[in-house]
């Protein structure tokens, strides 16, 4: 089929979808569609690396309920006074004005697989030729027994950045001298798993800086071992001492039930008391992509490690925390560099581009307190029927200071160009 | 600092003495005859306008500060040089800073006494490669790099070091010449630069790709 005879057939389907009245969905135009889910680490970036290496040769929709994004990453640090909440948050302006990408601001509410097109909570439906599915992750509010959605305005999960971020922060702001925080971090898998305990070393930072002596965080853990679980009970020890309590599940026994109104968490070994509760549920793939059909029994979405293509359909690739990324955590820099894989797999697909052997990286900060981060990365590739580590480091401990406030320096740095990756 | 034990390894082997300026030798010549390196030489450095000299990429940061007025004198440049990133905002010189104003004074009286000559005629041309044949560089210079293949592998490069060039805390890559790119990947790669996130990334690394990310990156210009 010749390009001008394509071009008349769709723009005749066009004009006929018109006169029937349909929403004007169909656009006349030849190029492929792509239509990347969710504007986040994955999402954003997929977006931008799609339209500005098709140079023009795609059409790129980019959906997201959000007007602007507030980034998960240092959202601790905006906890901990490091950072203010502008700092954290950003818009898609770029993307639209320098990229050509056009941003649909609505909730999706599904992905028409037969049809190949997504639907949106007003009705309209966007059509697609690929699809990038970057929803992130759902909460499964009720892992927690006592817990629900409602009941998280007053014990803030806080594990999706932007309104949550900000209560939580309104409420440890607003602790007294004595009080205490609970942290419930939640089960494997979750997205990114040091987030919590740096979000503990913040909270008593934060008590520290203001005089409250007297205040604590405890950690009631599901798990007995946790991502740079060492470094960090070396970094609350040096910088915090008394003030963070840690108890693994050999100690607590098993959370029986929160009591949000009485501020409660009551487990077989006793019943702690907390002015704040930070109950970070259970987790599995944005809803979207469970109604779609892209998850398995794990609650999550298996794709080729080759090209993050599902593996529930050839014309979709899911990326970030919703897929199962084999040995790679959930991790913005992670959504990032799989955006990367799938961008270029895609293109291939509807230009013909060349294909390059897909490799993956991570690399995650932590600030345990002022100019104290530690570090943990890895490289990946296929193999083994998954996204397989290569390679990996992690920070020792017992470490000089002026490398750990290297390694601050270069978390900011690497804050500055991930966004600037993300949103152009 | 990364830049000054590399520079003190290097001066031994000229058998230079130390100087307040070799934590600056691995990116700035400085003399007679001295050429545009991964910055710009620095013979008149005093006086000079910022960002004025031909035929050097200079971020757009930097040569705004120069139309603005910027000009390099003892002042300015002992403020520039106590935080670069804080003086000229978005410049892409990777120095983190010389906090001590001795050292800073120092350093501006070394460069009064040595700023002196004449550059070379043609400031933009590129120091001849390394010429023994043992060295891993020249090996790896030897092989012509891929810009496609490096386009390819610099998105894993991009989600710290930016494609615009800026340097907030990681060092600008864009635009830097071949050979100081490739000895700084093997500088990584062997820990003789003490990083864990680069030697991770050029762990797996081999001449083709280093070739490669050298031939894309040199290509691009900082905005």
């Amino acid at each position: 089929m010749t390009t001008t005879t394509r071009r008349t057939v769709l723009w005749t389907l066009g004009a006929g979808a018109a006169a029937l009245g349909m929403p004007s969905i169909l656009r006349a135009e030849t190029k492929p569609r792509v239509v990347v889910l969710g504007g986040g680490a994955g999402g954003a970036t997929a977006a931008r690396y799609i339209a500005k290496d098709s140079k023009g040769a795609l059409d790129v929709t980019l959906i997201d309920a959000a007007e602007k994004f507030t980034t998960c990453f240092f959202s601790n640090l905006y906890l901990g006074g490091y950072r203010d909440f502008e700092s954290i948050t950003h818009g898609y302006d770029t993307l639209e004005s320098s990229y050509g990408i056009a941003k649909i601001t609505a909730h999706a509410t599904a992905i028409d697989r037969d049809a190949k097109q997504v639907v949106l909570a007003d009705g309209s439906k966007v059509p697609y030729d690929r699809l990038v599915v970057s929803p992130g992750i759902s909460l499964l509010y009720d892992s927690v027994p006592g817990y629900s959605e409602a009941l998280s305005e007053d014990a803030p999960h806080a594990w999706k950045a932007g309104r949550q971020t900000q209560i939580l922060k309104e409420k440890l702001d607003a602790l007294e001298d004595g009080q205490k925080v609970i942290i419930l971090p939640p089960p494997n898998p979750y997205r990114c798993p040091p987030g919590p305990y740096e979000r503990a070393s913040m909270m008593a930072h934060l008590m520290q800086a203001k005089g409250l002596t007297n205040s604590k965080v405890v950690i009631l853990d599901v798990k007995e071992k946790f991502s740079k679980k060492g470094l960090f009970l070396e970094g609350w020890e040096n910088h915090y001492p008394g003030m963070v309590e840690w108890y693994g599940p050999d100690i607590h026994g098993g959370i029986q039930h929160v009591d949000v109104a009485g501020g409660t968490v009551e487990t077989d070994l006793d019943t702690f008391q907390g002015a704040l509760l930070n109950i970070i549920p259970a987790q599995r793939a944005g809803e979207i992509a469970l109604s779609a059909g892209l998850t398995d029994d794990s609650g999550y979405c298996p794709i080729d490690p080759a090209s993050m293509r599902s593996q529930a359909d050839p014309d979709i690739f899911v990326i970030g925390d919703a897929s199962i990324a084999g040995d790679m955590p959930k991790s913005a820099f992670a959504a990032n560099s799989q955006a990367k894989v799938a961008s270029m797999t895609l293109r291939a697909d509807l230009l013909g581009s060349k294909l390059f052997p897909a490799k993956y990286a991570n690399t995650c900060w932590s600030l345990i307190a002022t100019d104290d981060s530690v570090k943990v990365g890895g490289q990946y590739a296929p193999g083994d029927g998954k996204i397989a580590s290569t390679a990996g480091f992690i920070s020792q401990m017992h470490e000089e200071p002026e490398k750990r406030q290297a390694n601050y320096e270069e978390s900011l740095g690497w804050y500055k160009g991930i966004v600037s990756d993300m949103f152009g | 600092m990364l830049f000054f034990l590399i520079t003190l390894v290097s001066a031994r082997l000229d058998g230079r003495a130390e100087t307040p300026f070799d934590p600056c030798r691995s990116c700035h010549e400085i003399g007679p005859g001295a050429k545009n390196r991964v910055g710009p030489h620095l013979d008149g450095i005093l006086g000079r306008q910022a960002g004025s000299v031909d035929g050097f990429a200079y971020s757009k940061a930097m040569l705004k500060a120069g139309e603005d007025g910027l000009t390099w004198t003892a002042e300015t440049l002992s403020e520039y040089v106590s935080k670069p990133r804080d003086f000229v905002p978005g410049n892409r010189m990777s120095f983190r800073g010389m906090v001590d104003a001795e050292d800073r004074a120092a350093l501006i009286d070394w460069l009064r006494e040595n700023s002196g000559a004449k550059p070379a005629d043609d400031v933009t041309a590129v120091s001849p490669a390394p010429t023994v044949s043992s060295d891993m560089a020249s090996i790896v210079l030897q092989t012509e790099g891929d810009p496609a293949y490096g386009e390819y592998l610099s998105t894993e490069c991009v989600t710290c070091h930016q494609a615009s060039g800026h340097a907030d805390g990681i060092p600008s890559i864009v635009g830097l010449p071949r050979d100081y790119f490739i000895r700084a990947l093997l500088a990584y790669q062997s820990n003789i630069r003490d990083n864990e996130v680069m030697k991770l990334i050029t762990s797996s690394m081999g001449n083709e790709e280093m070739a490669a990310l050298a031939a894309y990156f040199g290509s691009l210009s900082p905005n």
